[in-house]
């Protein structure tokens, strides 16, 4: 018997042995058959997506894991993440001790050296010297500057200084918000490795929790659910942001109340 | 059942489930580490708030529990179906399912497929089943290196440490010790590094960096699996899991055969019930989930390794299966006052805890009476705190006295008597007779001149010292119930319904209920009986 074909036997007498799975108010083996699941916790029922209630929650709980949010109009995207890079460079310039300058331990070229600055102009607004990152369907205008992800190699990746992207999705109660691969948001490399990542979400986009957030997404695509910056419980349980994903998260919260199609309106 | 704890058809786990030594032995040292217990009461008081924030803030937590306890039953009750299908689903979407019966087929297997990609190192993401294996040394043995990108796993591997938490396994080191150990241990770090927690991230976050932008190969393990999709959840903090994930070309997953669920919409129960219950967090900062292989995003190989290691055994146990649903969210070890004590290390194995307890001894199976994973279900008071943090509600106190039962059951088979089956047959003996057990009774009162000057036995000769060697006796009272009863109520001269003289030893309630003292009884003098009783007559004694 090969291991696949013993493992499953060993199952199947293993529940015989202890008297279950024979049929009898057992749940089969596709997912329809949930009946005897009680799912008596909140699957919906809250405020409804976008709405101002759940905006300020998203806001709030964002904020409490040290994203930064700040809200714009349709159509103001492009000076919002223009103001985002531009304090996210403030706070973690480039050539600083957490990104050092090439040396002998260090040689240009390798993952602490921005290959950038050879390979391509620094950014028109001079920030820092590393370039922003986008993918290919970021709609356009809304980051003249960005360098459109070709496939970079993960050393390229290192080399830029942040990206902007879409979402797929975003979560108010746990203050999450996910990235599915579409255009807009690129495969997964891309918002990992810089260590600035600049995400717009629109106020539809919203929703009030776990489940709804699931249920918006397609299970067969490449899944992030980002909360907050990296960060790390690992020394004495202190939380601590900023490990190896990017060390600052800034959301546009895209909202117009004054827009009778808008949900906040 | 306790036939099927034994005599399973299923083999026992081998690896990291084992320690060389009992747990009461193993404690012994832990208890004598002071360092050790101020730093695991620290961490563990720091997470049992944060823990019970992040759960007080959902109304529907018992609910959510509710559900993830139903979801893990119905699970395991077809697990070969869900198995099958996250097979199916899997290799549909271009991933290699693999089988693995125990840990050295894992090992062969992860081995074989890093050997087929020419790489001689690879990055992990922390992954208790690949700690369970000891895939690191299989691999080392090998000649690949494995480089663990968790920063508490880098604490431990930098320290040539072993892990003592599930979440953490670097718990037992605080911030001061982390700092020496990485300007001793960690190429290139910076000699100014002091010893707060967001430098010392700073410091790993550099140390790691080039390694991840290397790798060709990761190896991970798997939080959840859905089997309705194929998709494979790992569910993380600092951004190394994704690193793992999503860089290298290679992507071997090892997940144990419980971590299976069925649908996509349970996910929606487990991503709630894990982060607030783990690192008291309302979400994690990552969740990733992939789906086989996704063209130009991530790996372009994947290969899923199903292991089983001693799963099935326990899957046999109609009691002890339960321990199969955990989720590894380590709240039963923050809770236990066994474990806030001793540390993980004095379980021995990766396991440890609460949850280990029950979980390592079915895993491996108990050999005999003096395998070190006997003495697992006895390290715990059964206070019960695990059940109550419990995500998906495992009972776990009843599934230690279950253990502890199938313990001695087995002991009681064997030639040779075990001096606690003596001690209890002895005991029987006693307690069978009224006769003897006054006689007894009596015979224990010469424990009082013991105990006199601290009103503790602390020191008894053998076989009684197996009890006193970890905690004190009581010094036996200067009268017995018996006595007592004999005394105040029990004698033909007690007139019933007649007022009564509470016991000595001042077990009687506030004075305020006694009886006015002269209506005591002739066989209890006055003078005994009132809230200076230590005084009376059997104080002599």
């Amino acid at each position: 018997m090969n291991a696949r074909e013993e493992v499953l036997a060993r199952i199947r007498a293993a529940n015989a042995n202890a008297g279950v799975g024979l049929g009898g108010g057992v749940r089969g083996p596709g997912a329809d058959d949930d009946g005897d699941i009680p799912r008596e916790y909140h699957r919906g029922g809250g405020p409804a997506p976008g709405s101002p209630p759940l905006l300020d929650l998203l806001r709030r709980r964002l904020v409490d894991y040290r994203a930064s949010v700040v809200d714009a109009a349709p159509g103001d995207e492009p000076a919002a993440i223009r103001a985002a890079l531009a304090a996210a460079s403030a706070e973690h310039p480039r050539g600083s001790a957490e990104h050092p300058p090439p040396s002998a331990d260090n040689p240009p070229g390798s993952a602490e050296h921005s290959p950038r600055s050879a390979e391509y102009p620094p950014d028109s607004a001079g920030r820092g010297g590393g370039a922003v990152l986008v993918p290919p369907g970021l709609p356009a205008g809304w980051c003249p500057d960005g360098v459109v992800d070709g496939g970079f190699t993960a050393v390229e990746l290192d080399g830029f200084a942040a990206v902007v992207t879409g979402c797929a999705a975003a979560c108010a109660l746990t203050g999450t918000i996910a990235l599915d691969g579409s255009p807009d948001q690129g495969r997964r490399a891309i918002t990992l490795v810089p260590d600035v990542h600049v995400c717009v979400v629109r106020a539809d986009q919203v929703v009030h929790g776990v489940p709804e957030l699931l249920a918006r997404l397609d299970p067969t695509r490449p899944i992030t659910l980002i909360s907050g910056p990296s960060a790390t419980s690992d020394i004495e349980f202190d939380r601590v942001e900023g490990v190896h994903g990017p060390r600052t998260l800034a959301v546009i919260l895209v909202t117009d109340p004054t827009d009778p199609t808008d949900p906040t309106a | 059942m306790t036939a099927a704890f034994l005599g399973i058809p299923a083999p026992p786990g081998v690896g990291q489930l084992r320690g060389g030594r009992p747990f009461p032995a193993a404690a012994r040292d832990a208890l004598a580490d002071s360092q050790l217990r101020r730093n695991l009461g620290h961490a563990t008081g720091v997470i049992r708030t944060k823990r019970a924030a992040a759960v007080g803030e959902l109304d529907d937590w018992e609910q959510l529990r509710l559900a993830g306890e139903a979801i893990k039953r119905a699970t395991m009750a077809r697990l070969d179906d869900h198995l099958v299908r996250l097979e199916a689903e899997v290799t549909a979407r271009g991933g290699t399912v693999h089988w693995a019966r125990d840990a050295h087929e894992a090992n062969a297997i992860v081995t074989g497929l890093v050997q087929a990609t020419g790489a001689t190192e690879l990055v992990k993401v922390k992954s208790m089943a690949t700690q369970e294996i000891g895939l690191n040394a299989a691999l080392a043995d090998a000649g690949i290196t494995a480089h663990e990108t968790d920063l508490a796993e880098l604490i431990i591997q930098l320290g040539d440490d072993v892990p003592s938490h599930i979440l953490v396994p670097a718990i037992h080191r605080n911030r001061a010790e982390i700092r020496e150990l990485f300007l001793r241990e960690m190429p290139g770090v910076d000699p100014s590094l002091t010893a707060e927690p967001r430098r010392l991230a700073m410091a790993a976050r550099a140390h790691l960096r080039r390694t991840f932008l290397r790798a060709r190969v990761a190896v991970s393990g798997a939080n959840f699996g859905v089997a309705e999709t194929g998709s494979l959840v790992v569910v993380e903090s600092e951004g190394n899991g994704r690193m793992c994930l999503t860089l290298p070309e290679t992507l071997i997953t090892v997940m144990g055969i419980e971590k299976v669920v069925p649908s996509w919409r349970d996910l929606e129960v487990f991503l709630q019930l894990l982060p607030r219950s783990s690192t008291g967090e309302r979400m994690n900062p990552y969740t990733s989930t992939w789906t086989g292989v996704t063209p130009g995003d991530g790996p372009q190989a994947f290969h899923l390794v199903l292991l089983d290691n001693g799963r099935t055994a326990a899957l046999g146990d109609a009691v002890g299966r339960d321990a199969l649903h955990c989720i590894r969210c380590s709240a039963c070890l923050n809770v236990c006052p066994v474990y806030e004590r001793t540390g993980g290390h004095a379980y021995g194995s990766v396991y440890p805890g609460p949850i280990g307890a029950v979980l390592s001894p079915q895993l491996t199976g108990i050999h005999s009476g003096s395998d070190d994973n006997a003495s697992l279900p006895y390290a715990s008071s059964l206070c019960g705190a695990c059940y109550d943090v419990c995500p998906v509600r495992i009972d776990i106190p009843s599934l230690l006295v279950r253990l502890r039962t199938a313990h001695v059951d087995a002991a009681r088979d064997r030639p040779l008597p075990t001096a606690e089956a003596l001690t209890m047959a002895a005991a029987a003996w006693v307690m069978s007779s009224p006769t003897r057990f006054a006689a007894a009774e009596t015979a224990s009162r010469l424990g009082r001149l013991a105990g006199r000057a601290t009103g503790r036995l602390s020191s008894l000769p053998p076989p009684l010292s197996a009890w006193t060697s970890s905690r004190d006796a009581p010094r036996p009272p200067e009268e017995t119930f018996r006595q007592w009863w004999s005394r105040t109520r029990g004698g033909p001269a007690h007139p019933a319904g007649q007022a009564n003289p509470p016991p000595p030893g001042g077990f009687a309630g506030p004075a305020g209920s006694a009886e006015p003292r002269g209506s005591a009884g002739p066989a209890g003098p006055a003078g005994s009986a009132g809230p200076a009783g230590s005084a009376g007559p059997a104080g002599s004694a």
